[in-house]
């Protein structure tokens, strides 16, 4: 059981050994890096690689580490009670699964995405610790205690909005995903789009790393937002020599929608546009 | 061995703990990294590694312990053999290079230079068109353009199929001392973050519905109750002109980041030092302005006050009435400087000058004194210590 990259995601060499190393020592593996890098992609294509189930768990700002294990629905029980319901004299009926439950419970060991972990209350990690660290939990209204048959493949994802307990960290696998080279980012797109020109391409990667190489860009465009700008090039049919086109004018890249995200990147190139025009004059 | 790569890790800063070390051990047991140095160093990077503000340390320890180099951090007292350079640009340069070297005086000239430049050099450095150090133009350092150029510990690893990973530091942008970009500043100023409940009742609230349900004798009884939010409310005075146009870039950081990240923020500017009167609008600063006395009660002791300047300027300009550079005041900074900290309990200063340099400048040394020691560098480690002050 290893993890070697699909053939709809190139996993470099480091990522690999870590995904390896966290499935065959059963630790969580944290991800971080840039927005739009794969983090949460590369569950989806492990869980697709070793043919197991993935079961996502969306972290937001009010979600709770207790809504992952189980929930006591008091409300309804309450109502029921009040109807005279006979479901209400057993209190399991009550208990609704979290996501870290139906991952301990599945026939087959899943991989369990807690995505974006960052996102949730500081202490949501630590609330975690042992249920990720025994992969099992107590249910305090039914006494009962619930432990993995199969211990999933957990992977964590963060964006660094705020920082992880030390506790938590030391349980865990860690790999940042640098920005793709050139290189990488060639084999990125030869899997995500084979029938692309090779000068398009070229043309269009040299146009995307000047664009990351600008000073004081407020939102630098990933591998994302790459793909979708050659995906527009393509259903355009941009010439690559429209993209080589050096003329200061159009220092804009043709589509610039899909790499510049907010209005101040793009007043920025327009305002170097400018500068280059009046050199050009001069 | 690896007790080495354990203990030179903790001596770097590198927070690692015997877990981690036991997990790498496993790891190596259960042969998941192949017999390589590659396959070891990611693996060793995967377990012991946790924040990539550390990554760059991490590769330095992993070099100098696995091939007994010097710590790259003093190249003054790092000998580099001859033949080592000499074998370096026989493999990376080409015939017509090695031509230019000629031109340049030769192979025995240039390494004479690069003798007498190392005795000379006394820091580390980066940039730059003479010192050797990396990404400059000299002849000596590493990614350089000149074409004679001698590339110090970069063996190779242009390439990506390069044997040593860990000499490519690509990490180096996260290391903690580096400018902040906004996204850093974001995270430093949560720390800031006071929740309460306020406004509007829009969320159930369970505990109590269940409380005056069961005072009710069993009939629901819904309570509802205010969201959660952010309450916490600062006010931030820059400073502007001067001396802080060295620094614009940070302060433009600073501010977007604090702009998005508090709802509560109010912000004026100040030239140098406090003293009657703040403003809202740089261009208009002559005519529009308001007066310090107005802010003070404007802005209740609940308001958390920053400072951002460099605190760098005359000590006149703090201690005597009339000592301002711009305009006659009738008092001293430094008596309208204790007003707003008798007002704001909640108060520190921020300054974008690199914290070693703060004992040259007497001025920032007395503000310092009037801020109860409560100036911190405007850096990551400095903002958070600042945040945490506020705090308080």
């Amino acid at each position: 059981m290893k993890f070697n990259g699909t053939d709809s995601y190139v996993a470099t060499d480091d990522l690999m050994i870590a995904v390896n190393a966290a499935i065959t020592l059963q630790r969580p593996l944290l991800v971080k890096g840039e927005p739009g890098t794969g983090k949460t992609v590369l569950a989806h294509e492990v869980a697709k690689a070793l043919e197991r189930p993935l079961i996502e768990w969306h972290i937001k700002s009010t979600t709770k580490a207790a809504q992952g294990l189980y929930e006591y629905d008091a409300v309804s029980r309450l109502r029921d009670s009040q109807l005279g319901d006979e479901k209400v004299k057993d209190i399991s009926n009550y208990i609704v699964r979290g996501k870290l439950w139906d991952a301990f419970t599945a026939d087959q060991s899943p991989v369990l995405l807690i995505d974006e972990v960052d996102k949730a209350d500081i202490e949501f990690p630590n609330d975690l610790l042992l249920e990720l660290d025994r992969m099992q939990f107590f249910v305090y209204e039914t006494q009962q205690t619930i432990t993995a048959v199969n211990r999933p493949i957990v992977m964590i994802t963060s964006n660094n909005e705020k920082e992880l307990p030390d506790a938590f960290l030391r349980r865990c696998f860690f790999h940042y995903i640098r920005f793709p080279e050139r290189d990488t980012m060639q084999e990125i797109i030869d899997v995500h789009y084979p029938e692309i020109q090779k000068t398009l391409v070229r043309e269009a990667l040299n146009i995307f790393y000047e664009v990351r190489e600008v000073p004081g860009l407020k939102k630098k465009p990933s591998t994302s937002e790459l793909l979708d700008w050659l995906k527009l090039l393509m259903s355009d049919d941009i010439s690559p020599e429209i993209l080589r086109n050096k003329d200061p004018k159009k220092l804009i890249p043709p589509l610039h929608g899909a790499l510049l995200k907010n209005e101040q990147d793009v007043h920025l190139f327009e305002r170097l546009a400018f500068l280059a025009r009046r050199e050009q004059d001069n | 061995m690896f007790f080495n790569l354990f203990f030179e890790l903790k001596a770097a800063k590198v927070p690692v703990s015997l877990k981690e070390y036991l997990t790498l051990l496993e790891a190596m047991t259960l042969n998941v990294a192949e017999y390589n140095v590659e396959s070891f160093y990611y693996l060793s990077r995967s377990c012991l590694v946790k924040d990539e503000r550390n990554l760059d340390k991490f590769d330095r320890v992993f070099g100098s312990v696995f091939k007994g180099l010097e710590p790259p951090d003093n190249p003054d007292t790092a000998e580099i053999p001859e033949e080592w350079l000499r074998k370096l640009t026989e493999l990376h340069l080409s015939e017509e290079e090695k031509a230019k070297i000629e031109a340049l005086g030769g192979w025995e000239k240039i390494m004479e230079e690069l003798k007498k430049r190392l005795e000379e050099q006394e820091k580390r450095h980066q940039g730059g068109s003479k010192w050797i150090g990396t990404g400059g133009t000299s002849p000596f350092g590493a990614n350089g353009y000149n074409p004679e150029g001698v590339r110090i510990g970069q063996e190779k690893s242009r390439h990506r199929r390069a044997v040593k990973v860990w000499d490519k530091r690509e990490y180096r942008n996260f290391d903690d001392s580096v400018v902040l970009g906004t996204r850093n500043i974001k995270i430093a100023l949560r720390r800031l973050r006071q929740f309460a409940r306020l406004g509007a009742p829009d969320e159930l609230d369970l505990d109590g519905t269940i409380r005056s349900t069961a005072k009710n004798g069993g009939w629901i009884d819904i309570q509802m109750r205010p969201e959660r939010r952010n309450t916490v409310k600062v006010l931030l005075l820059l400073d502007v002109g001067g001396s802080m146009d060295d620094h614009i870039r940070t302060m433009e950081e600073l501010f977007s980041a604090t702009r998005t990240e508090f709802k509560h923020l109010e912000s004026y500017y100040f030239h140098n030092c406090m003293y009657e009167k703040v403003w809202k609008d740089n261009r208009r600063r002559h005519s529009e302005h308001i007066s310090t006395s107005q802010l003070l009660n404007t802005y209740g002791p609940d308001w958390k006050l920053i400072f951002v300047g460099d605190a760098t300027m005359s000590p006149y300009e703090i201690v005597y009435p009339g000592g301002s550079v711009e305009h006659w005041n009738e008092e001293a900074g430094q008596v309208w400087m204790e007003r707003m900290l008798d007002h704001f309990k909640h108060a520190c200063w921020l300054n974008p000058v690199p914290e070693r340099h703060w004992e040259y400048t007497p001025s920032l040394q007395m503000l310092q004194q009037v801020m109860g020691h409560r100036m911190f560098g405007l850096t990551l480690d400095g903002l958070d210590k600042g945040m945490r002050s506020l705090g308080r």
